[in-house]
């Protein structure tokens, strides 16, 4: 005959049911006591300091989503946590003791409330997620050449001008090669330079491509990131909510010094934004005509203003070119 | 076999193991080319570097890849290598010889010179029989000239250095065929440029990589490749020293 579950032969003790009831009712009343005391502390005391920070619109929106998704799996740390030690201070095997534990049986209001609440968590994290992922405009990802979400109210009414404070929004092209980071501002003549600068509280417009291989623009403050794909212009969206630095890094591995390919950007007053632009501008003219008229997209195969040199020597500017297969001299 | 013997031996077969595998990294994998320490002959605050470049790289196991030498500053020798040394807080006077051709920018930013004092390189030409006059050059238009070979470019420090070629036809027919070029084996002499500035280290050590924005991987998709991605030949390392 099988002895009662939880009952070893010779040792009384309280009945497994009373035990368990009283360990289940102290878990759950200190579950819930330091669950919202985490809760609390996660979304109040440790949020404001989640990474990207609040130096932009899809920086604050990212800090926002890591805040509530830290603030909703806290008390399912909490609840793992706090079992785990219980069981290693409260349930450990006595010397001697050989018996199994007690059977669990099949539990349906234990069930369909488990399911009830998890699917519920799933379903609205799902829900919140998709939402986030769209506001605000785009959560400062990369979406593409045709943009589906745009910051509210601004229009794309010139490529050639802008002036703070209106609804045109502010276009930067950000260039990858290996391994440099270049920037091209269409409005203010389409001069390049390697110094990012942006107005606080005026949304951008990022236009992200490359020149040779993928490499990924990582704004990391500003919460933005899009891949910078060769042949593609790849649209993000953000506006800077605070003055200062930040630091803008490649998160596509993309050859030896892609470790190397970062440099720093600057967020300023629109009015010092508009002395920089103005005086850059001024101060690259020489370089900016060099340049290949603005576009979206670059294709260094194609340059139309190639000089008889470069004409009668066959070359371009892509360099590299490749050897035909059945060439002896393989590189 | 007992227990403790294949102990043993799995624990020895476990070590060789791992043994081999720091070895291959070590030696494949983390080989860096020597570095040419110019601290040591910095005075008054200066030092002077003299690299060159050339169309290939004879000495090395790649002889088909362009490359950068540097030459030792105690013995004077042309070494194959990318990686040198300098002390911070010093003026650092940088000597190119370019021996390569030339080929157009991936970019045109490029072909302006910046980081350096004046914002200026000064550029003489020797056609294969006598030098030019020096001239100051602080923008090269390398699409309508092909008047770039390579660059020397620190983004970290802000340095861009377009090194200056030969331009015409024939003298690119005409270029050094053997690395490094010297008059000990005959191609001192061949058309080159001799490009020269200066730049500032900065008040600190630190290590800044440094490499060229021509893309001059003959073969490699985009020209990326090959030497444009290898120490020692396109890129490399430039250590401040305290």
């Amino acid at each position: 005959m099988t002895e009662p579950s939880g009952v070893s032969g010779d040792a009384p003790g309280p009945a497994p049911e009373a035990g368990g009831r009283r360990d289940a009712v102290w878990l759950i009343t200190l579950w819930i006591i330091l669950s919202v005391v985490g809760c609390v502390l996660v979304y109040v005391v440790w949020g404001p300091h989640l990474p990207p920070g609040d130096a932009s619109s899809s920086a604050s929106s990212q800090q926002f989503d890591f805040r509530i998704l830290g603030t909703i799996a806290t008390p399912v740390v909490v609840g793992v946590l706090l079992y785990f030690g219980w069981a290693l201070a409260f349930w450990r095997q006595k010397p001697g003791d050989e018996t199994d534990a007690a059977p669990i049986h099949g539990n349906a209001r234990l069930a369909v409330t488990w399911i009830t609440v998890t699917g519920a968590i799933v379903l609205f994290l799902a829900a919140f997620g998709t939402y986030e992922l769209i506001t605000p405009a785009g959560a400062g990802a990369g979406q593409g050449p045709q943009p589906i979400w745009k910051p509210a109210g601004t229009v794309t009414s010139s490529e050639t001008s802008w002036v703070p404070g209106g609804k045109n929004i502010l276009q930067v092209q950000v260039i990858g090669q290996q391994w440099a980071w270049t920037y091209r501002y269409p409005q203010f003549g389409g001069f390049e330079t390697t110094q990012l600068e942006l107005p606080v509280n005026e949304p951008v417009q990022f236009n992200v491509t490359s020149l040779d291989v993928i490499h990924s623009f990582w704004a990391y403050q500003l919460g933005v990131k899009a891949d910078a794909n060769p042949g593609i212009n790849n649209v993000a969206y953000t506006t800077p909510t605070s003055t200062g630095t930040f630091v803008v890094r490649c998160a596509e591995l993309c050859g030896i010094w892609h470790g190397a390919m970062f440099n720093y950007g600057k967020v300023v007053t629109s009015g010092q934004f508009m002395i920089w632009a103005r005086l850059t501008r001024t101060q690259l003219a020489s370089v900016t005509r060099l340049l290949p008229p603005y576009a979206l997209t670059y294709d260094p195969t194609d340059i139309s203003d190639l000089g008889k040199v470069n004409t009668e020597l066959g070359l371009t500017g892509a360099g590299g070119g490749y050897y035909n297969p059945a060439d002896p001299e393989q590189p | 076999m007992s227990l403790p013997a294949r102990v043993t031996t799995l624990v020895i077969a476990f070590l060789a193991v791992v043994a081999g595998g720091i070895f291959v990294a070590l030696h494949f994998i983390g080989s860096q080319p020597p570095t040419e320490d110019y601290t040591p002959y910095a005075s008054g605050g200066q030092v002077n570097v003299t690299l060159m470049t050339t169309a290939q790289s004879t000495v090395g196991q790649k002889p088909d890849w362009v490359s950068y030498f540097i030459q030792d500053p105690k013995t004077k020798q042309w070494v194959h290598t990318t990686y040198f040394a300098v002390p911070e807080n010093t003026t650092v006077n940088v000597t190119i010889l370019g021996y390569d051709g030339c080929t157009p920018l991936r970019n045109p930013l490029w072909g302006r010179v910046t980081g350096t004092a004046g914002n200026v390189e000064n550029v003489s030409y020797f056609n294969g029989k006598k030098y030019s006059n020096p001239v100051n050059i602080s923008t090269f238009d390398s699409y309508a000239d092909c008047s770039v070979q390579h660059t020397f470019a620190i983004p970290g420090l802000g340095v861009n250095v377009p090194v200056a070629s030969v331009t015409t036809l024939n003298e690119n027919n005409n270029l050094c065929g053997t690395s490094p070029c010297t008059a000990a084996n005959g191609t001192a002499d061949a058309p080159h440029t001799v490009v020269k500035f200066s730049f500032k280290t900065p008040d600190g050590t630190g290590t800044y990589q440094w490499q060229c924005f021509v893309p001059c991987g003959l073969g490699y998709v985009d020209g990326n490749g090959g030497p444009m991605g290898t120490p020692g030949y396109m890129m490399g390392q430039l250590e401040v020293q305290a």
